[in-house]
């Protein structure tokens, strides 16, 4: 639009799945596009590029973010999870061994996205987080059906695998659910996060 | 997108004056992002704030919270004491966007989030409020989730923000930074009604800085609940914040008891998160039953000026404020 306007670059280090990047942006490119145009990671997908469908879903320092609204310059020093860094050690992660075992997945597009945030809606839950269909949002959570679709409703799914998405998710959420259920499990969670 | 020049200031002075000559505050980026991709916003730097010291929540002796502007949607509504003093702003931070979003989003860029009119998010399209001037087709064109209280011959526009509408409610105030000190504004005073300046959404003056925002301790069961086109992930057609405490017997059918206290605000219906003064007035002192509620409802809404397609938002904000009256009503 403005032909006097030219590009801006600035030097930023990510550490995308534990090692560590030095690269020099466009101060306009999203987290989304580094990840995929630059550093070759295409498992986090574009859908609408809005923050609206959750396809881009990574990990930024430790929390599920839409990569797409992220301005990359503005994470310099952040540390990145995608879908390629959930499997360690050649091993899949919890979530992603319950989504093959649920059928959660058809095109596999949104998949990526669902992933990392169903990873980090588990750490969430645990931490005690409620959401908008918490009954009352002063105590800890449970994981129903009702609480895992309302924290996975950021992420949409074209081809409609939501069944098998959130009884992957259930599946995972057993062992929260029982330290929900166990007051002494949740008094020792309060007193662990006081020490830290 | 326009290029920009990116800057992330190490002090609040730093801020205020890299912010001059097209340049806008960033946030978690969650809204400016967006409307720069659209080509709605075309700032030429961006002064990110969201690594000032503004990201604690602190709790008062008096129980007053203190809520940086730099705090996560996130963190404010997973907040013990939020949780556990008001619950109805934990409530709608929870019902707003994704928990993506809430994880980046800041308090202080939630006030100040553009509306979401879709002529507005359209740079193709004429809007007063994008363009000075340029004229209003929402109020001929597609409007059916617009304001149907307060709004001009200029702007129809609702806010958007769900927390903005608790804090309406819970007689918050802002505390801003401005090049000649700081001060503080009482959150009614905050944002504004079009009148014929749709382009200015608040009474910010130009370069001042949302620090924090302040909220009196409240001593009511509150509750925030929203309607929307879909279960989750949308933004209000309609929504109210409230609190109630009701004295006396409440005998086994449900009637009795009088308001004592009480505070009501809608959202998706204005310019600006409503409050209803007049309705608390009706309230205050009456008996707490339905006919009272109704009453009161009734009192509010007779302001309400719908426009072609947004009518059936004068009886659901009615009934939400009754069945919300009802529900509190059993909690006090
Ligand atoms: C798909 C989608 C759905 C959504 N649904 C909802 C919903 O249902 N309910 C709801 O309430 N919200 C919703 N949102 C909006 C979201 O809550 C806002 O985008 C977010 O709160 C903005 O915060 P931010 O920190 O990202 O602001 P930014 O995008 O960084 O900034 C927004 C504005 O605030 C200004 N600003 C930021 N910080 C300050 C400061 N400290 N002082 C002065 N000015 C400042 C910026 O210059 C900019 O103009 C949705 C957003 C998306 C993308
Ligand atoms: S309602 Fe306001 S924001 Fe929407 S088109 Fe009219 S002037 Fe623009
Ligand atoms: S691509 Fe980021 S939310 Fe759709
Ligand atoms: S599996 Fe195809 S979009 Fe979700």
């Amino acid at each position: 639009m403005d032909s006097e306007a030219r590009p801006v670059h600035a030097d930023v280090t990510l550490t995308v799945n534990g090692s560590e990047r030095r690269l020099r942006v466009d101060t306009r490119s999203s987290l989304l596009d580094v990840l995929r145009e630059t550093l070759g990671l295409t498992g986090s997908k574009k859908g609408c590029d809005h923050g609206q469908c959750g396809a881009c879903t990574v990990l930024l320092d430790g929390r599920r973010a839409n990569a797409c609204l992220a301005l990359a310059v503005a994470h310099d020093g952040a540390e990145v999870v995608t879908v390629e860094g959930l499997a360690a050690d050649g091993r899949l992660s919890a979530v992603q061994e319950a989504f093959v075992e649920n059928d959660a997945f058809q095109c596999g597009y949104c998949t990526p996205g669902q992933l990392c945030s169903a990873t980090a809606m588990l750490d969430e839950a645990r931490a005690g987080w409620p959401s908008a269909v918490t009954a009352d949002v002063s105590r800890d959570p449970f994981l129903d059906d009702a609480e895992i679709r309302e924290r996975m409703s950021g992420n949409l799914c074209r081809c409609g695998a939501y069944v098998g998405i959130v009884a992957a998710v259930r599946d995972v959420a057993g062992e929260t659910n029982r330290a929900a259920r166990d007051p002494g499990a949740v008094a020792e969670r309060i007193k662990e996060a006081s020490r830290t | 997108m326009r290029p920009f020049v990116y800057e992330r200031p190490a002090n609040v002075a730093d801020a205020l004056e890299l912010h001059r000559d097209g340049a806008l505050y960033l946030g978690g980026g969650t809204n400016l992002v967006d409307l720069m991709r659209l080509g709605v916003e075309e700032p030429t730097r961006l002064v990110d704030v969201s690594r000032l010291p503004y990201g604690e929540i602190e709790v008062r002796p008096d129980g007053t919270l203190v809520i940086g502007a730099a705090v996560r949607n996130s963190d404010l509504a997973a907040d013990r004491t939020v949780r556990e003093t008001h619950p109805m702003l934990a409530q709608a931070v929870l019902m707003g966007a994704s928990g993506q979003i809430r994880n980046q989003a800041t308090v202080g860029g939630n006030l100040l989030q553009r509306t979401r009119c879709s002529y507005f998010q359209d740079a193709s399209k004429p809007c007063n409020k994008r363009e000075p001037g340029t004229g209003c087709p929402a109020r001929e064109g597609e409007h059916h989730n617009l304001a149907i209280l307060g709004h001009s011959p200029e702007c129809v526009a609702t806010h958007p923000s769900d927390m903005a509408v608790a804090l309406a409610a819970l007689d918050a105030s802002v505390r801003v930074r401005g090049r000649d000190g700081e001060r503080t504004i009482p959150f009614e005073e905050f944002h504004r009604l079009p009148g014929g300046e749709p382009e200015r959404d608040s009474n910010l003056r130009d370069g001042d800085l949302v620090t924090a925002v302040e909220v009196p301790p409240l001593a009511m069961p509150s509750r925030y609940r929203k309607v929307r086109e879909r279960a989750s992930f949308a933004f209000a057609l309609v929504s109210v914040a409230a609190a109630v405490r009701t004295v006396g017997a409440t005998v086994p059918d449900g009637e009795g008891g009088v308001v004592r206290d009480v505070r009501l605000a809608l959202g998706g219906v204005a310019h600006k998160p409503w409050r209803c003064r007049r309705a608390e007035d009706v309230l205050r002192g009456a008996p707490a039953d339905e006919e009272t509620f109704l009453r009161a409802a009734e009192a509010e809404l007779e302001a309400a000026e719908p426009l072609r397609d947004n009518a059936y938002k004068v009886p659901l904000a009615r009934n939400l404020i009754v069945r919300t009256l009802l529900d509190l009503r059993e909690a006090s």
